[in-house]
């Protein structure tokens, strides 16, 4: 058996703290199937009541930016403050917005 | 002593013992998520044996707690199942006694919840959503062995058949079970051996394993007579507070 199928596949796992929140990322874990990942999840990252939706995602399968490239991709949206909401005068009696 | 607190005993020793057991993986686990994932066991067993032991304390009226109990008593008067005395084995001989242990403990709970004992009842329904979980994490984990490797499914068949015989003892009436059936306090054991077949069958059939065939002979760790093994676990587990009575974190 080669090593690389001896290492576990990694997984990317999600945990919703409550109804009606965003899936949040926790951290990852080893799992060799789907159903092992989410128990794993379970044991590692919600015992202490910290969730009640898990998310566990395949880290290869995951598409992410490259760091080397992010001159390209984040530089062009700094000098347009203007797609920033503040340039709008809020009257006083507006508490919240 | 009262059957009623016997029964108790029996529930709880069973517990505090597998989960001593388990607790011997904690560092040896084949992978930290398995680490982990045991010591979740543990931990799950180790709290209802808490709350068994403090009950079979309250009902026996001697004044002895869940301390007392679980570290000063002797070997003969330890009352658990001899199946989870057995050693761990390999990681395949755990997940088997695990499997056969969870399969029966989930009926039991399910009927204890009924129990006409309102402190048991509520402890059987607060362990019935771990047991159902430990049933799940043991019983994935046999079809992962059973139905994967060469060596994997040699080494669970194995495991199944020296851990078989002991699985008798879980569905044995005795006096003290007829006792406590017939106040509407305790399950009668053979009432169980149904369901929990067709749990085990279903599972194993997944697993590509054959049922091993009955045995019969039938072990007696319920009434204090044990294997050779559970005299070396007491003495590990009650070295501690033997060497220093009352010691605390």
């Amino acid at each position: 058996m080669s090593e690389s199928q001896k290492d576990w596949p990694l997984y990317e796992i999600f945990i919703r703290a409550k109804s009606g929140l965003d899936h949040k990322h926790v951290g990852s874990l080893h799992a060799t199937d789907a159903r092992m990942a989410l128990e794993h999840a379970r044991d590692l990252y919600t015992r202490r009541q910290e969730g009640v939706s898990i998310w566990a995602v395949r880290s290869a399968d995951i598409v992410a930016s490259d760091p080397a490239e992010s001159d390209a991709f984040f530089e062009p949206a700094r000098d347009k403050v203007y797609r920033h909401p503040t340039f709008y005068d809020i009257p006083d009696e507006v508490k919240t917005l | 002593m009262t059957p009623a607190v016997r029964y108790v005993l029996r529930l709880a020793d069973t517990n505090l013992v597998l989960a001593q057991r388990l607790g011997e993986w904690v560092g040896h686990a084949p992978a930290l998520e398995e680490d982990l994932g045991i010591a979740n066991l543990a931990l799950d067993l180790l709290g209802q044996a808490r709350l068994l032991l403090a009950h079979a304390g309250r009902l026996e009226g001697a004044g002895r707690g869940e301390d007392e109990l679980a570290y000063l008593r002797e070997e003969s008067e330890y009352f658990n199942l001899t199946l989870v005395e057995q050693p761990n084995g390999d990681f395949g001989g755990t997940i088997v006694r695990q499997f056969l242990f969870d399969a029966w403990q989930l009926g039991l709970y399910e009927a204890l919840a009924e129990s006409r004992d309102a402190a048991l009842a509520a402890i059987a329904a607060k362990g019935l959503k771990e047991a159902a979980y430990h049933l799940r994490y043991s019983g994935g984990w046999l079809v992962r062995l059973g139905d994967g490797t060469p060596e994997s499914h040699a080494r669970v068949e194995r495991a199944l058949g020296v851990l078989w015989p002991f699985t008798n003892e879980l569905f044995v009436d005795d006096e003290t079970d007829r006792a406590v059936a017939e106040a509407g306090i305790g399950v009668l054991p053979s009432s169980l051996q149904a369901a929990w077949s067709a749990r085990v069958d279903e599972t194993l059939a997944r697993a590509m394993l054959a049922r091993p065939a009955a045995a019969h002979y039938v072990w007696y760790g319920k009434q204090g007579r044990h294997s050779e093994h559970l005299g070396y676990l007491l003495a590990e587990m009650q070295s501690l507070h033997r060497a220093h009575p009352g010691a605390a974190w």
